[in-house]
């Protein structure tokens, strides 16, 4: 029992959790504001949610969706020590999120075109319950868009272990706790996608 | 102390079929929403919460851990469920 410290397979999987549990709780508190809100306004609501584009919103979900596929099997692959697959399905996974920042980057750019921002000539002179919408809507999407970017940031590093062997069969809870994370912003986005396009 | 070294080996013609339920559940919550109001906000209410145990369960590999983390989960997903109630409550009887 000496020497090289063992990796702590199940602490490193436990500390991981620990962790999403604080972010299912910075967003449950989120969604909290948002359904009291919503229970208060539900017509201003209804209205609101109507200019967001749902073929954006799908489009965005099937981009999270895949790359939760990608991720999940990248995780498969170097389990089964096949590190080239492993690492073309972590690099696919990252473009998916740069992706998805570029769809969300085209939506939020049409809403500030019509003067729909915090404050905007095009949300200050609606119903306060049209104001909250918008509102709920930049800082939900804008927080798990920062989700998706930091997501996106900490595949491209995990590739780069990947192929500097930090990251091997074997050895892969790096990948692995990464690839949680990755799955989490994708849980949050199907929540976000009937709150906001669908439901509402 | 060293029994497992790494999770549980998910075969990737599971995680496909997952995926494609995911993206049928999908298509069947923008169908509803097409339907009514009313049927939005139930199909909501219950294609979400499997997406999301769809992920959890087979993505994540919850499914295949030991039931301390189980445990742990749904302590943590409980909590949040039991505040959304309250809230709901407060809004109710106010």
């Amino acid at each position: 029992m000496s020497g090289a410290a063992l990796p702590d397979y199940q602490g490193s999987k436990i500390g991981m959790w620990l962790f999403l549990f604080t972010e299912f709780m910075l967003f449950g508190g989120l969604f909290i504001l948002y359904a009291g809100s919503r229970a208060l306004n539900p017509e201003a609501f209804h209205e609101a949610s109507r200019e967001l584009s749902v073929p954006l919103g799908v489009a965005n979900t099937l981009i999270l969706l895949t790359s939760s596929l990608f991720i999940a099997a990248a995780v498969t692959a170097i389990q089964k020590g096949n590190k080239r697959l492993s690492l073309l399905l972590t690099g696919l996974t990252a473009c998916c999120g740069a992706l998805f920042l570029v769809n969300k980057a085209a939506e939020w750019g049409m809403k500030f075109h019509h003067g729909i921002y915090p404050n905007g000539p095009g949300l200050v002179q609606r119903p306060t319950g049209e104001a909250l919408f918008f509102g709920l809507y930049f800082i939900m999407t804008g927080l798990h868009g920062l989700h998706v970017l930091a997501g996106t940031v900490l595949l491209s590093v995990m590739a780069v272990l990947l192929a500097r062997q930090r990251v091997r069969q074997g050895d892969s809870v790096l990948l692995e706790n990464s690839g949680l994370y990755w799955h989490l912003v994708d849980v949050i986005w199907i929540f976000l996608l009937p709150l906001f396009y669908l439901a509402a | 102390m060293t029994e497992q070294a790494q999770g549980h080996i998910v075969e990737v013609p599971t995680l496909v079929k997952v995926w494609a339920a995911l993206v049928l559940l999908t298509a069947a919550l923008v169908a509803a929403s097409r339907v009514s109001s009313g049927a939005a906000v139930w199909a909501m209410l219950i294609i979400t919460p499997v997406k999301a145990a769809l992920v959890l369960g087979f993505f994540m590999h919850l499914r295949y851990e030991k039931a301390l983390l189980k445990g742990m989960v749904f302590t943590a997903l409980a909590t949040l469920v039991i505040f959304i109630g309250l809230l709901f409550l407060d809004i109710s009887f106010r």
